[in-house]
Order: structure tokens, then C-alpha cells, then sequence
């Protein structure tokens, strides 16, 4: 298998420039996800506007797939509705698992973790920032 | 002769010991390195034969049947007792228990022994550089009886401090838990010193040796452990075995943990009378192939030497903390002399799963994470450590393409990182 079907050049790239990291003053909804076998952090901080995520970023540490997958995301929820960013969620997780059943058309730079469903212990990593907005959103629900 | 006796030689050259390991000989693991035997080993093709033989030709229950096999897998079994016994330097047969695995050996301390002899105001002395498994089951006990545990930290280079033990020391400490070997650093701890003082305030010692039965010689009763434990699948035995030894007087002490079949003597309504020990510890149906296997893998070391494993461990573990040296931004993490065959380590910025993967992808097994060890994490101040680990057959030249490996690594994530 080659790696770098793994790091792909875009995951690389948001690892060494994440975008929007940081935090978010004022935050509707922040939460943490931790991946307990090997450390990996996010804090996730979201603003809703009418059912729109209006803005996101995250902080935390980690490995190069959990960091850049959540770089990624923040740039492909923003803008997006609650329901939209729990599609993208489905699809996303669903295409690193490697079932056939996603909707590559959705994808668009998250298509670069395609590689992750080759490595089994890595999906979790690649899901982590994921796994916390879907926690996020349903906390926003209740 | 059968096929499993005809090739067990009377003595094995750990130079050629690789050949008896049949998970290399498959075609797509030729080129596998594996080098995360603090994890688990691989088994020597008499300890899976032996499991086979067991189920193909005397699989029976022991200590019930009064028929052929049953006696054949009683024999069998109550043999391999002796064996460890002898392994271990054990006085009496019967002061070993078979249990899954060093997890379970301490955990049936804390509930047979220690809830019913520690109390309110005690201490429990523990060392940061213990396993999950002897860490946990300890705060259960802590909890339980308002116990009190205390920590002996490690210095910078990963050793115990010693005088910080001995301070701890008091007629308050009431049990001593402590690994002989490191599982993340590596470091071998001074049990026999430890013991020795703890003998002064009359405190018990449990040592955890996990990962020193597979690697060096042992001997329970110089070292005058109370307790010492240790799982069979990091020693060539299988997985599910483990084993309990505790002395003569600790075992009278200690109350059965699970209750049911074979470990009775008499039943009544109400109540029921104990079997004799080591019996007494050992519940219902055992894994039975699983501890006869555990005993062919102990004459399997014993064929070719706890002294000799040691050596080749410790050869290999000098040669690779010399060639990893040499590399760049490579910072190990633990003790240069007086270890074991684990050698935990960054190399530059690079998240040690990102260089599992990345030596995976060159077939290289190495371990990455917090090793079940936390403590160890918080003080070092990292989330994570990337750990390689050796055993008999793994070599020189292995060693040579795992850095080479690492220098590939640093170079193929040195673009980004």
C-alpha cells in the first residue's frame, strides 16, 4: 500500500497551515473531543445563526490526520445548515469506514481521507473533530 | 515419538531461533519486523502444536473424569504447574495460580488479599511507572477501604528514585506494587531492594513481571517476593494465560475470588468449604490447552536460556540505542544502561501514529500511544510516545532497516512538519 494514498498533499498542507484554528469568543456551542488510546485533542467552538453555522475553529493536538481532518471540516461546515453539516458528517464518516454507499459528489477536498479507510486504526483519528460536531450539534438540539 | 516432541531439541540456538516461528515463514510477513513484542510475541511452532495436540488427541475436562484422557489432561496440566514453578524459582508447585494474565493476577490480589487486609489509613505504595493494570485495580482498593496511595517517582533518566522510596517507606505502608520492568522506559526497578526494606515494616510486596518472565531469569524466591505475576503470551505462550505466584503464607491469607466448580472441597445449602490451594483460586473449566501451551513455551526458554535471552536482548537493545542515536532529532525516553529490550521515542515533530503508519507502510510493526501507562505521559509531558520493542528473533539487520526507516520518515514528513 502507498503512504502516500495516505497523506495526500492536502492533509499535509492543513496540518502544517491549519485553517481556522483558534477559538472562538462568544461561542454558541464548544466541545471537546479526546481520542483516549492516543491522546489526540479538539476543541471545537461553533456560532449558529438560524439554524447556519456561521462560524467554527478549533485548537488541539494531534496527529497529522486528526489535525488536518479537522481543518478540513471547519472549512467545509461553515456556511452550512445543521442539517447540511449532519449529511456531510454521514457521508464523510461513511467514506473513511470504507462503505461504498457515500456521495463522492458531496466530498470535495474531504475526498483527500479517502486513503484513511486503508488503515483501519486510523478512521478514529480522522473522525475525531467529526465525532465532536456531531456531539456539538446534538447538544445544540436539546 | 510424536511430531511435537521430535522437534523440540534438547537445546535451541537463539542464533537460528527465528525458524520455529511460523507466523514469519507465511509468505506476506517474510519481510515483517516485528517489533512490538512488549505488546505480545509471537509462539514458537511447539507451543501451537501443543495446543493441537491437546485438542486433537485428550481433550477433557482435569480434576473431574476418571477415564484415560482426562488423566492425561490432569497430568498434563498439574505438569505445567511444575514447570512455571521451576521457571520462576518457585518453592512449591502450589504456590502458583493460573489465571489470564498479569491484569487478572493483580486484580485477584486486590479482591482476595488486599480488601481484606488493608485498611482505613493504610498506604499502598505505587511507582509512576506502573501499567494501567497495576495502577487501577489499586484505586479500586484505595476507594474500598480509605487507603491511602503514595507514588515513587522516576528521575530523568527513568529510574526510580530510590530515596524517595525509601522515605515513603513507613510502618503505615502496608503493600509495595511495582513493576520489575518498565513497559514504555524500558528501566528495571531494584525489586530485591525494595523487598528488602519493605521486609522492615513488615509491608507486602506485589512485583509485576510482565515484562521481565519473558526476558530475563527470574527467581521469585531470592527475590522473596510476595507476590510476583506475569502473562504467558509475552513469553511464546498464549494468549489468555497468565500466572499468579504468591507465597505459601500470602495464599492462606487470601480468599477465593470467583466461587463455583472444582474449587470446593464440600457443598452444603448455605455454605460451602474451600478446596486446597493453589485449586481454590481456580474456578470452573480453566483454559487448559492455553496453560499446557504455557508450559511448552517455558521449556522452549528454557531450552535456550533465560541467560541467553537476556544476552541477545540486551545486545540487541545497546545496538539499536546506539544507531538510533545517530539520528537527528531523535530523543529517547528512558534509561542507557541497566533496561530492558523497550525503547520509547520522537523523532522530530512527528506524531508518533504518524510514524507507526509510516513504518507500517515499510512493514515495520512498532507501537504507538500511551502504552496503558498515563502516569508515564503526564511526566514526560507527552500525549504519546512511538515504542519499539525486541525479543529473540529479531536481529541485527532488523535494526539496521527500522533506522533506516526513521531516516525516511523524518525526511518524508520533514516537508510539512
Amino acid at each position: 500500500m502507498d503512504i502516500d494514498e495516505l497523506y495526500q498533499e492536502i492533509i499535509l498542507d492543513h496540518y502544517k497551515h491549519p485553517r481556522n484554528r483558534g477559538t472562538l469568543e462568544n461561542a454558541d456551542v464548544k466541545i471537546t473531543g479526546k481520542n483516549p488510546f492516543c491522546g489526540d485533542e479538539i476543541i471545537l467552538s461553533l456560532k449558529l445563526k438560524d439554524n447556519i453555522v456561521t462560524d467554527v475553529a478549533f485548537e488541539g493536538s494531534g496527529c497529522a490526520i486528526s489535525q488536518a481532518s479537522a481543518s478540513v471540516m471547519t472549512e467545509q461546515i461553515k456556511g452550512k445548515t445543521l442539517s447540511e453539516a449532519r449529511e456531510l458528517f454521514q457521508e464523510f464518516s461513511k467514506m473513511v469506514k470504507g462503505e461504498i454507499n457515500y456521495d463522492p459528489e458531496k466530498m470535495d477536498e474531504l475526498a483527500a481521507f479517502k486513503g484513511v479507510c486503508e488503515y483501519p486504526t486510523r478512521v478514529k483519528c480522522a473522525l475525531l473533530s467529526w465525532n465532536a460536531l456531531k456531539n456539538a450539534l446534538e447538544q445544540k438540539k436539546e | 515419538m510424536s511430531i511435537t516432541e521430535a522437534q523440540i531439541k534438547p537445546e535451541i540456538n537463539i542464533k537460528d531461533v527465528r525458524k520455529y516461528f511460523p507466523i514469519f515463514e507465511m509468505p506476506e510477513n517474510r519481510d515483517l519486523i516485528y517489533f512490538d513484542n512488549a505488546a505480545t510475541s509471537q509462539r514458537p511452532l511447539q507451543v501451537i502444536k501443543t495446543w493441537d495436540k491437546f485438542n486433537r488427541e485428550y481433550n477433557a475436562n482435569t480434576h473431574r473424569g476418571a477415564y484415560r484422557i482426562a488423566e492425561k489432561a490432569t497430568q498434563e496440566y498439574e505438569k505445567a504447574r511444575d514447570k512455571v514453578a521451576g521457571f520462576i524459582g518457585a518453592g512449591l508447585s502450589n504456590e502458583i495460580v493460573f489465571v489470564r494474565g498479569a491484569t487478572e493476577a493483580i486484580n485477584f490480589v486486590a479482591y482476595g488479599w488486599a480488601l481484606k487486609h488493608v485498611q482505613a489509613g493504610d498506604e499502598i505504595l505505587l511507582s509512576e511507572l506502573e501499567h494501567h493494570s497495576n495502577l487501577v485495580p489499586w484505586q479500586m482498593v484505595a476507594q474500598k477501604t480509605g487507603a491511602k496511595l503514595k507514588f515513587i517517582e522516576f528521575d530523568e533518566s527513568g529510574q526510580l528514585k530510590m530515596e524517595q522510596y525509601f522515605q515513603l517507606l513507613s510502618a503505615k505502608t502496608r503493600l509495595v506494587a511495582i513493576t520489575q520492568m518498565s513497559n514504555v522506559l524500558g528501566s528495571i526497578t531494584d525489586v530485591k531492594s525494595i523487598i528488602n526494606s519493605a521486609l522492615q515494616v513488615n509491608a507486602r510486596v506485589l512485583v509485576d513481571g510482565a515484562q521481565t518472565a519473558p526476558h530475563m531469569p527470574v527467581n521469585v524466591s531470592n527475590m522473596d517476593a510476595d507476590f510476583y505475576v506475569f502473562s504467558g503470551h509475552k513469553m511464546l505462550g498464549p494468549m489468555g494465560t497468565g500466572v499468579l505466584y504468591a507465597k505459601r503464607e500470602r495464599f492462606e491469607e487470601m480468599d477465593p475470588v470467583f466461587f463455583g466448580g472444582s474449587m470446593i472441597s464440600d457443598v452444603d445449602y448455605n455454605s460451602s468449604t474451600w478446596n486446597d490451594i493453589p485449586w481454590k483460586f481456580e474456578a470452573g473449566t480453566q483454559n487448559i490447552p492455553g496453560v499446557i501451551g504455557l508450559g511448552a513455551a517455558v521449556d522452549f526458554l528454557q531450552q535456550i536460556g533465560p541467560d541467553s535471552v537476556r544476552a541477545h536482548d540486551q545486545a540487541l537493545t545497546d545496538y539499536a540505542l546506539e544507531q538510533m542515536q545517530l539520528i537527528g532529532q531523535l530523543k529517547i525516553f528512558g534509561p542507557l544502561t541497566n533496561r530492558g529490550p523497550v525503547i520509547s521515542f520522537s523523532l522530530a515533530d512527528i506524531h508518533p501514529h504518524d510514524l507507526a503508519t509510516f513504518l507500517d507502510s515499510h512493514n515495520i510493526a512498532i507501537r504507538a500511544g500511551h502504552h496503558c501507562a498515563k502516569l508515564i505521559m503526564k511526566r514526560l509531558h507527552v500525549p504519546a510516545t512511538a515504542r519499539t520493542s525486541f525479543y529473540l528473533y529479531n536481529n541485527k539487520q532488523e535494526i539496521d532497516q527500522f533506522v533506516i526507516t526513521l531516516d525516511k520518515a523524518k525526511d518524508y514528513f520533514s516537508k510539512w512538519i
